[in-house]
């Protein structure tokens, strides 16, 4: 399945998780400094592991950076 | 050796918690981490500020191991949200991803002006502060806007000298004095710091704190701003706890008239 991550198309294997979303982009499962958006609304650390993902889903994973 | 301020304990105190500075720092628009971690320490911040966007693939650095390394406290913004929806999501993902309930609650009506839109402004502290969060709003310096986010339970209210990174100092003193005569939670300058004495005036007017960013980490030599924008705010801090002397038009001589000697040339 298709899905937007950050504004960018990415295939995924159908009722993918959060988590398996994580790992292929490099990124660490416990997710220290992370936080997950999915179609205008949080998703909780503790739910990443049982929210699969649908197709066309909006994502946007976010991290802190220098800002004022 | 001790700052009388220091014997004095006076502490700045957010939502219950302490801290002997009272210069935060923003963390935008240094040019490497390293200038930013060094330019924290030199300005003897203990609260610093972050933003959250997309993560990418640079290898560079977190700005989180610059908080980690200075022992800062994190204090996550919502910088870049127009509306109060676009805040109050943001300031639970920063919430998830920092594990703080600390928010600088920023909502901005439009990138020319980056000035806050109040009526966004106050929706979203409201729907924090009742979700249970520590807000510090970026707001106006406008005292009405300043009452109602204190009456809608905001930690601190921190109204701007002048538009962000525009660096022109208090605009509006008059108004910034009103804001402070009627605030009770800590009213923190946010905004419009070019230059150390902006600083140290933001203090001497009775401002708990001042939050800089721009005028540090985009100064020539960043590291040495930080330094004197932190002696900038402990000058201005004591000067305000001195009580300066009234402004007059005319002279008030230091020295007494008394025993003035006459030296009139006398002729006998």
């Amino acid at each position: 399945m298709t899905v937007v991550v950050n504004g960018e198309t990415r295939e995924l294997r159908d009722g993918a998780t959060v988590v398996e979303l994580l790992r292929a982009m490099d990124l660490s499962a416990e997710g220290r400094g992370i936080a997950v958006a999915r179609n205008g609304g949080i998703v909780l650390r503790s739910d990443w592991v049982n929210t699969a993902l649908a197709p066309d889903d909006h994502v946007e994973v976010l991290h802190a950076v220098q800002g004022g | 050796m001790q700052s009388r301020a220091a014997e004095h304990n006076d502490d700045l105190v957010i939502a219950g918690e302490h801290f002997t500075s009272r210069l935060i720092m923003g963390t935008g628009g240094a040019p490497s981490h390293d200038i930013l971690e060094r330019a924290v320490r030199a300005s003897g911040a203990e609260i610093v500020t972050v933003a959250m966007r997309r993560v990418t693939r640079s290898g560079a650095g977190s700005v989180l191991d610059v908080v980690e390394q200075t022992g800062c406290r994190v204090l996550p913004n919502t910088a870049g949200c127009y509306t109060a929806r676009d805040a109050v999501v943001t300031a639970r993902l920063a919430r998830e991803a920092l594990e703080t309930n600390w928010i600088k609650l920023e909502v901005i009506a439009d990138e020319r002006t980056l000035l806050p839109e109040p009526v966004d402004l106050l929706d979203a502290a409201e729907q924090l502060v009742g979700d249970g969060f520590v807000v510090l709003p970026y707001a106006n310096d406008d005292p009405v806007l300043a009452r109602r986010l204190e009456d809608a339970g905001c930690a601190a209210v921190m109204p701007l000298g002048a538009p962000i990174g525009s660096g022109s100092g208090i605009r509006n003193p008059y108004n910034l004095r009103i804001i402070l005569e009627r605030a009770r939670i800590p009213v923190i300058l946010d905004a419009g710091v070019g230059t150390a004495s902006d600083a140290a005036i933001a203090m001497e007017l009775g401002c708990a704190a001042v939050l800089v960013a721009s005028a540090i980490t985009r100064a020539e030599a960043p590291v040495l701003m930080a330094e004197a924008i932190r002696k900038a705010v402990e000058a201005g801090r004591l000067a305000h706890l001195a009580g300066r002397i009234p402004q007059r038009l005319y002279a008030e001589a230091s020295t007494a008239w008394e025993g003035v000697a006459d030296l009139t040339a006398h002729t006998g």
